[in-house]
């Protein structure tokens, strides 16, 4: 019946992150929305940590470091810039209405703890819910991105739907290998940095970052 | 069960929970707002201003609507008895009081029901335009704010197996350290109720009189002397009600077991230290938000309401 | 031969209504004689009923063949604890609504009146038939009776074309429902031919899990017909404004009731397996009915409609209740199944007492006005003080606050959804939170609804010059009024009561019972007093308590001095009584949260326009995506159908000849 309190906190910690998924999924701003994203680094950051500190598996610290630097400084200061210099500071334009984006929401958490149900009788030393929160959290991350208009945003939706899988990855199965996590990151920074280039470009052909006009691009 | 002297021990405990709770709400909208007056800049009218005008509505002469009738002049009376009760059952010193079996939390979510469709029914009965359009804004927040209010609620009798307010205090505060995730979302989720349902910034603004922005406000308008102070005191319980259960809810720790003198005065002073920071946190928040459009009061709400129903399947599915 | 004593006395009853009807036929010249004699003799009937139903509600259950009906097909009659229980209900609802009607239809025209006599105490009867039949012949003879005879009630003002549409759609969906049910008995009698269509023999039946489902199915269909159930609800927002406001209350309050009567004894009584899907479709279809019952009760103009819709919003709470049931029933919880199936009765019982006391209300405000648009009443606690006063009783109950009954019954579901532990699917499991957040917002959305309902008739200021002469009701209505709303303060006050007579019905139904935990009947505490309990009349006591003593207090210290003035409103110097919400006003910000559900028609003016007109509707979509496309392919195939009407004798027997030969050569 007792849960130990380290696993508490991680059950806690998974929460928080879920209901910044959320809040993202709910935020109309995109200033809050990359100062909720780097919330959400903070709180993987803290989970990775807590997961070393009770598994003593070493390279989990340095992955912590990793997240805390790169999720909850470099990216969301590259964000902050971005929106800068692309003077985007407007609010984001969703294509559903809130309630009814966070109604669907609500239907994808239920469906992705249903999925991660039989997977989570498989994992041990976990409690069974958390591959269902970090699965339900990457498919929230998925469901932003559907109903985001401006690439932007969808970018924030890229990066938290990374989160959810790393939160996966630390939390449920104990860490992967520290090369695997280099090389994520660093995949993530270049997409990043990938994906500045092609908001100026979009911008420039479209003179609007709204992702709505690509449809311009077809042939007719 | 309990034998008696515990059981003259617990009327002792809820008497003296009913007469204070009634003495200190104002006190504690008082402190609300001279937290305020210094965020703001201002030297503020100090904490016991709304004792000097509740004292001075009372004695001034009642004026009503020619029109106003029976349902208008009782209605502060019952506002004021449903809050006063309201505030009398939640535990906030000491879990053992007799009447919180009179009420479990479904009820005292319908006592304050019972009190906002008084003072709807009662704001429409001059039938001025701001009257009915306090009444249509007041049900208009409470249709998403009521059914939150009670999803937070569930995920704690889930948490505790009863709906029982002593019982959940009981359980969230004496029993091992716990950390619960679904509180976290119901945390949230009840904060948003409570600014909702106390008529604070974002959702309306206490201290309005612009009539674009009233709610609460909107609807007492007609109200004057003793009434007014009624319905201004049974506001002030009313936040204190609501400040009460969230204490009960997410901060339990330090309430006075069953029969026992000796952790009563720690629990007062610490209930004390507990309302005054909960009252600058109101401050705060209500200093660092601006006042919402009102068809954006819906979403927002909308959100406390998901939040809450998030709350109860994470309790759900985590199993804790 | 004591046991036979109450159906007797049912019988007794019976004849005594079909008496009353033929002589309010007979007496058709004297409107004064028929009201003020045969209908106060009919409530008096209404009450034995009750008296008998309450009576036998814990005796076993008692049989009857009449010597009547088709030979070999006798009719077979039974009284268990579920038909004594609804038994109760239906006394107790129509000898309110009876009392109104006995001052109600006193200005009626004469003959007009013997007429609606007859249909009304045929109506009774019929109801009650229908809780008494032990077999589908009877089930379906009474069934009828009352379904013609509410159609002819209904129809009673058929010189206007409105109400002759409203009369023919209610009668329409109602036989296409009785159809299904038809085919339900059918299904259940499971093919043991003619001497099988007994529900004792259906017990007996035991089907394979898809015939019992394809029962269970054509039951739900059939039977949500009668109740309004998504998305056969249409007739009810028709039918209940076209008919008289004693009428509208007994259809809403007694004859919905006998669906669901219907439905726990298909499900719980005649099958003998119950299947957990079907616990979730129907608790799927609650949820949908009484979230679109509620908003759609909201935008309403008409009060009557509103009316209407909060009861399709009552009949999604009682399905909710009752897949409830079936789920917990199917994965053996006992306990909780009880706690639902309580809940249900309760809420039922409930329903029929307030929604009666809504809808004659509705009656009186329509005598003293003439007038059912919301929009032209306003002020009218002043000149109707007892109505209004009797009102504020049934709106406080259906909009679920304590100490009056509606909460009871809201907060025994509520526990129901609380106390569910881990069940063993887990969609199902995660389906009880989000069901009871969407029960909690239906509940909230109805006091919205009902603040509108009460303070745009009641309240403000008039909306029209002549609501000054409008007069309160009368004695007999409100006779009427106070019986129904003394039963809505009493069933309110009185739970474990309550509670423990509805123990006997859930015995019956699903072998366990709820009983009180609390050793004091004024607590309420259906599983341990640990858990939960409520107790209304403490409740009662404190707050009145609290307020005499403010009020003693205030005067004391201060002083109770009043004046009175005109009205504040912030200094505006010009006020009107236009200047109030409208109907529409109050409703407009559901309409616009919930603006997808609605099929919206506005015509706003122009800021220049010097005779500004508004006009705004609010349509149902179903209407226009579901019944309209339907009518317009029955209407086609119709026409191909008539391509076979000439007119021409010949062409009839050569039809004739052809459909001969044609069998003769298949046989």
């Amino acid at each position: 019946m007792t849960i130990p309190l380290s696993l508490q906190f991680i059950n806690l910690l998974a929460a928080l992150l879920l209901l910044i998924a959320f809040a993202m999924l709910a935020q109309r701003r995109i200033l809050s929305l990359i100062n909720l994203f780097a919330w959400q680094g903070a709180v993987l950051a803290l989970s990775t940590f807590v997961v070393a500190y009770t598994t003593s598996q070493h390279h989990l610290y340095y992955s912590a470091a990793l997240t805390l630097l790169l999720k909850v400084m470099v990216l969301p200061w590259l964000l902050h810039r971005l929106i800068h210099r692309l003077n985007v500071r407007w609010d984001v334009e969703t294509l559903l209405n809130i309630p009814t984006t966070m109604l669907a929401g609500l239907a994808l958490v239920i469906f992705a703890f249903n999925l991660a149900a039989p997977i989570s009788q498989l994992a041990q030393g976990i409690t069974r819910g958390l591959i269902g929160i970090a699965l339900a959290s990457v498919m929230l991350s998925l469901l932003m991105m559907l109903t985001r208009r401006k690439a932007v945003s969808q970018v924030v939706a890229f990066l938290s739907l990374e989160n959810g899988l790393f939160f996966a990855a630390t939390s449920a199965t104990q860490g992967m290998p520290l090369v695997v996590e280099l090389g994520i990151a660093l995949d993530v920074l270049v997409a990043t940095f990938i994906f500045g280039i092609f908001f100026f470009q979009i911008r420039e052909t479209f003179e609007s970052l709204d992702i709505t006009h690509m449809e311009k691009l077809k042939d007719d | 069960m309990m034998n008696n002297s515990e059981f003259i021990l617990a009327i002792v405990f809820q008497l003296t929970q009913l007469l204070l709770v009634v003495l200190a709400a104002p006190l504690l909208t008082g402190w609300v707002n001279q937290c305020q007056a210094w965020l703001q800049n201002r030297s503020g009218a100090g904490m016991l201003q709304p004792y000097r005008v509740l004292h001075k509505l009372f004695h001034k002469d009642a004026v009503i609507a020619h029109n106003a009738s029976w349902l208008f002049r009782i209605t502060p009376y019952i506002v004021f008895g449903c809050m006063w009760l309201a505030a009398a059952i939640i535990p906030i010193i000491a879990v053992d009081l007799p009447f919180s079996g009179v009420a479990d939390v479904i009820a005292l979510v319908g006592v304050f029901a019972l009190a906002r469709m008084f003072i709807a029914l009662a704001a429409m009965d001059i039938g001025t335009s701001f009257g009915t359009l306090g009444a249509r804004r007041e049900m208009l927040v409470s249709f998403l704010a009521e059914p939150a209010l009670l999803m937070v609620l569930f995920t704690a009798s889930m948490i505790s197996h009863s709906t029982q307010l002593p019982r959940i205090v009981e359980a969230l505060a004496h029993h091992q350290f716990a950390l619960y995730p679904s509180l976290a979302f119901a945390a949230l989720a009840f904060v948003i109720v409570l600014l909702a349902e106390n008529a604070r910034i974002p959702v309306d603004n206490p201290s309005t009189h612009l009539e674009l922005t009233m709610i609460h406000e909107a609807m007492i308008l007609e109200y004057s002397a003793r009434h007014l102070a009624l319905i201004e005191w049974a506001s002030s319980l009313k936040l204190f009600a609501y400040i009460s259960i969230g204490i009960a809810l997410f901060l339990p720790h330090g309430i006075a077991e069953v029969g026992n003198w000796a952790g009563l005065p720690l629990a007062i002073v610490l209930l004390l230290l507990k309302l005054l920071a909960a009252g600058a946190g109101l401050a705060v928040l209500e200093v660092v938000t601006a006042k919402m459009r009102i068809f954006r009061a819906p979403e927002f709400l909308g959100t406390a309401f998901l939040l809450a129903v998030l709350g109860l399947l994470i309790h759900f599915l985590l199993g804790t | 031969m004591t046991g036979m004593l109450p159906l007797q006395g049912i019988g007794a009853a019976i004849t005594l209504w079909i008496a009353l009807g033929l002589m309010g036929l007979l007496f058709r010249h004297s409107a004064k004689l028929v009201a003020h004699l045969l209908f106060p003799v009919g409530a008096l009937a209404s009450l034995v009923l009750a008296v008998i139903g309450l009576w036998s509600l814990d005796a076993s259950p008692q049989m009857v063949v009449l010597p009547l009906g088709l030979p070999d097909l006798p009719l077979h009659l039974r009284l268990d604890s579920l038909s004594s229980f609804f038994l109760i209900l239906l006394g107790g609802a129509s000898f309110g609504v009876s009392l109104f009607g006995s001052g109600y239809f006193r200005h009626m025209e004469s003959k007009t009146l013997g007429l609606l006599c007859l249909e009304y105490h045929l109506f009774l009867t019929g109801m009650t038939l229908v809780l008494l039949a032990d077999d589908a012949y009877m089930f379906m003879v009474a069934w009828e009776t009352m379904a013609l005879s509410s159609y002819f009630l209904v129809t009673t003002d058929h010189h206007v074309p409105d109400i002759r549409k409203a009369g023919f759609l209610y009668l329409l969906i109602a036989h296409v429902g009785a159809i299904a049910i038809l085919l339900g008995f059918g299904v259940m009698q499971g093919g043991h031919g003619i001497g099988a269509y007994t529900f004792d023999a259906m017990r007996e039946a035991h089907l394979s899990p898809f015939w019992a489902s394809a029962a269970f199915l054509l039951a739900l269909f059939g039977f949500g017909a009668k109740a309004g159930a998504l998305p056969l609800h249409v007739w009810l927002p028709e039918a209940h404004p076209a008919a008289p406001s004693p009428v509208s209350a007994l259809m809403s309050g007694v004859m919905l009731k006998t669906a669901i009567y219907g439905i726990l004894r298909v499900t719980f009584d005649l099958l003998h397996t119950q299947i957990w899907w079907w616990g979730v479709l129907t608790l799927a279809l609650g949820l949908m009915t009484a979230i679109f019952g509620v908003m759609f009760a909201a935008v309403q103009g008409d009060m009557k409609r509103l009316l209407a819709y909060s009861s399709i919003e009552n009949i999604g709470l009682l399905l909710v209740g009752i897949g409830l049931t079936i789920i917990f029933h199917v994965y053996g919880k006992g306990a909780l199944a009880a706690l639902s199936l309580t809940a249900t009765l309760y809420h039922s019982l409930n329903h029929a007492m307030f929604k009666s006391l809504l809808f004659i209300g509705t009656g009186s405000i329509l005598h003293a006005t003439g007038q059912r648009n919301m929009g032209r009443l306003g002020g009218l606690i002043h000149q109707m003080p007892w109505t209004s006063v009797l009102m504020l009783v049934g709106v406080l109950a259906i909009a679920g606050v304590p100490p009056l009954n509606g909460f009871v019954s809201e907060w025994l579901l509520l526990q129901a959804f609380l106390l569910s532990p881990g069940l063993p699917d887990s969609y199902v499991n995660m389906l009880v939170p989000v069901a009871a957040a969407a029960i909690a917002l239906a509940a909230a959305l109805a006091a919205y609804v009902m603040v509108k309902f009460y303070g745009v008739i009641f309240l403000g200021q008039r909306r029209e010059q002549v609501l000054e002469h409008a007069h309160d009701a009368g004695h007999w209505e409100r006779a009427g009024m106070a019986w129904l709303a003394l039963t809505c303060v009493a069933l309110g006050l009185a739970p474990v009561f309550v509670v423990q007579h509805i123990d006997y019905v859930s015995h019956l139904l699903i072998g366990t019972q709820l009983g009180n935990a609390a050793a004091d009947w004024m607590f309420l505490a259906p599983v341990d007093t640990e858990r939960a309990s409520y107790s209304p009349l403490y409740f009662l006591l404190a707050v009145s308590g609290v307020m005499l003593l403010i009020v003693l207090l205030v005067r004391h210290l201060y002083h109770g001095r009043l004046r009175r003035g005109p009205a504040w409103d912030c200094g505006f110097p010009a006020q009107n009584a236009r200047m109030q919400d409208t109907a529409e006003g109050f409703g407009q910000p559901i309409r616009r949260i919930f603006e997808p559900f609605f099929k919206i028609e506005s015509e706003m003016p122009t800021p220049f326009d010097t005779h500004p007109k508004y006009h705004g509707r609010s349509d149902d979509r179903l209407w226009f995506m579901l019944y309209l496309p339907i009518s317009r392919l029955t209407e086609r195939l119709s026409g191909w159908a008539s391509l076979l009407q000439h007119g021409r004798i010949h062409l009839y027997l050569t039809y004739t000849f052809v459909t001969l030969v044609i069998l003769l050569i298949f046989v």
